[in-house]
């Protein structure tokens, strides 16, 4: 009887252990940024001023931020027709035989590459192509970083999707047929409505690795800590300025990439918890 | 009345070809996604398979000196990635150390007591994880490791970065495996008395072992490329190290670091695509064994 509870504890402490490290995250990230908090207060989310200079040292995380929504949100437009494309394909129209399985392969393979090779096509093969097509002149930065994003987060936005159309009940479709309808308008009339709530999670989903993602934006974007003002301007990530600065960073500046870090940490936590939120409404 | 007609068979005539339009539009745009993928695998291979040999595997990353003198002689970049195979061994060997029991505990318990209040919210935190982004991962193993316990960069910082990285798909695949096995099966152990730790480790994980193992995999197989969080942790090394409290490279980071070393740039494909070719052999034997060992009821 004992080693029976003994086991049923080591199954509760295993859950304990993981609300603990979740915590632990949350409390090390909030208590890291209490300096930089202490000192800019709220305008550390309002200003635009990244400024290490001994003395007059003043940061801001708004670049940054606006860095980041602008990169993830573009990346997504982006990758919207093809995701789009590759979930009607996969739920609708090519259900079963080779060509879906593998294409569906494809796409695992593209989750599969690391962030970091990413970084390096992006930087010989799409930063050349930029420069050439004259919208920047070196290639890097914003529009650079969310092509390769867009290319990274099709297999997230598209996997849902996938799923949610393959589910729609057959009854409407044929519904929809038998009054004479084509293909194109039971896309439009049945499984856009039906599914719809679904595929956008996905792409919710998305938005959140995209929001997150380190290393291809890193290599991509330039680096500058202004305000892009176009799209085509260089910029820096909320993930990308941490990793750039973090490994020298002392001081204010240490605490205060710890505070974008939390912001960083928020803002994808509130994004997914959006994305499961839809699904689970699916579900029920 | 013939006009009519017409105009009704215009309408028709329009309305297919919007339908062939949009099919062929969707036709074009699945497959042109799949074109980076041929791109980067050529790219990698036209450009990296030259560096692969057997000293590849065997040797440490030469410095920039080293493959001045090389590029300047024009010959091939002497050296390998040991350094970066070691290194990814020791960190990611040491993160599934720490994950995969931990996972597969906690999974079985959300799969035991689904309906408990507790369950619920660890749950959410197991999703709560997952999102996190893996550079914040990096930040805190940092402030967890690097600075109080290591002092200074370690593998074991770069290790528990991965492992809570890790940790939520190995809970989730344990989960949602053992949730399709039916109850009747822990029922007809329980009815002959076996006691109920001897049915979870000897009836209900041995049964969804491969749903188990091939979460496992995906789990190893996405941590094996992070560069991010090893940067602020690991931070790498360029000999080979085995000790976990030292700093050290790993395959990812290697590649960053002749990225920015112009002497070694020619090295980035070579180390890339052994990296890629490790991971494609990761996801391959998760699925072979989620196909192979499915247990059919």
């Amino acid at each position: 009887m004992n080693s029976e509870k003994t086991f049923k504890y080591l199954l509760l402490s295993s859950g304990v252990l993981m609300v603990l490290i979740a915590l632990g995250i949350v409390i090390t990230l909030f208590v890291g940024a209490i300096p930089s908090f202490k000192e800019f207060g709220l305008r550390f989310l309002f200003s635009s001023e990244w400024n290490p200079t001994e003395g007059k040292e003043s940061y801001g995380a708004l670049p940054f931020i606006i860095g980041t929504l602008v990169t993830s949100l573009l990346a997504l437009l982006i990758t919207f027709p093809f995701a789009f494309s590759i979930s009607l394909f996969l739920g609708e129209y090519f259900k079963n035989g080779k060509l879906p399985s593998i294409l569906r392969s494809i796409v695992d393979l593209l989750a599969g590459i690391p962030s970091v090779v990413y970084g390096l096509w992006g930087f010989y093969a799409i930063k050349p192509l930029v420069a050439e097509l004259g919208l920047n002149a070196q290639g890097f930065g914003i529009f650079t970083s969310s092509i390769v994003l867009a290319i990274m987060i099709i297999p997230y936005a598209s996997s849902l999707g996938a799923e949610v159309i393959s589910m729609v009940p057959g009854s409407l479709k044929e519904a929809a047929y038998s009054l004479g309808a084509t293909r194109f308008e039971v896309v439009k009339a049945v499984i856009i409505p039906n599914a719809g709530s679904g595929i956008f999670a996905g792409y919710i989903l998305a938005l959140g690795r995209a929001i997150g993602e380190t290393m291809a934006v890193t290599m991509l974007i330039g680096n500058s800590n202004k305000i892009p003002g176009s799209i085509f301007d260089l910029g820096n990530t909320m993930a990308s300025l941490i990793a750039n600065q973090f490994g020298e960073a002392e001081g204010l500046k240490y605490t205060s990439l710890i505070e974008i870090g939390l912001l960083l940490f928020i803002i994808t936590g509130i994004v997914n918890y959006i994305g499961k939120l839809i699904m689970k409404k699916l579900s029920a | 009345m013939k006009m009519n007609e017409q105009i009704s068979n215009q309408k028709l005539k329009r309305r297919l070809l919007k339908d062939k339009l949009f099919t062929s539009g969707m036709i074009f745009f699945a497959f042109l996604s799949s074109l980076p993928l041929f791109l980067i695998l050529y790219q990698l291979v036209v450009k990296g398979y030259r560096q692969l040999n057997i000293n590849f595997l065997f040797e440490e990353a030469p410095d920039t000196m080293e493959a001045m003198m090389a590029i300047a002689n024009e010959e091939i970049i002497p050296g390998g990635i040991a350094n970066g195979i070691v290194g990814t061994l020791l960190i990611v060997g040491l993160a599934s150390l720490i994950a995969i029991p931990l996972g597969v505990i906690c999974g079985t318990y959300l799969s035991e007591n689904a309906e408990h209040k507790f369950a619920g919210i660890v749950r959410f935190v197991v999703d709560l994880l997952q999102g996190v982004p893996s550079i914040v991962l990096g930040v805190i193993a940092y402030i967890w490791i690097v600075k109080p316990v290591t002092n200074g960069f370690s593998a074991l910082a770069g290790s528990i970065a991965l492992a809570i990285m890790m940790l939520p798909s190995v809970v989730r695949s344990t989960e949602e495996t053992l949730k399709m096995i039916p109850g009747t099966l822990k029922e007809a152990a329980l009815s002959l008395g076996v006691p109920y730790h001897k049915v979870i480790l000897k009836v209900i994980l041995p049964t969804g072992i491969s749903g188990i193992l091939t979460g496992i995999i995906l789990g190893i197989s996405r941590i094996a490329g992070e560069t991010a969080p090893l940067m602020l942790t690991a931070l790498g090394s360029t000999v080979i190290n085995t000790n976990i409290t030292e700093p050290s490279s790993a395959i990812p980071l290697l590649v960053w670091e002749f990225y920015n070393d112009p002497n070694l740039v020619n090295m980035i494909w070579s180390a890339s695509l052994f990296l890629l070719l490790l991971i494609l052999c990761l996801n391959l034997t998760a699925k072979a064994i989620a196909r192979k060992w499915k247990v059919q009821y």
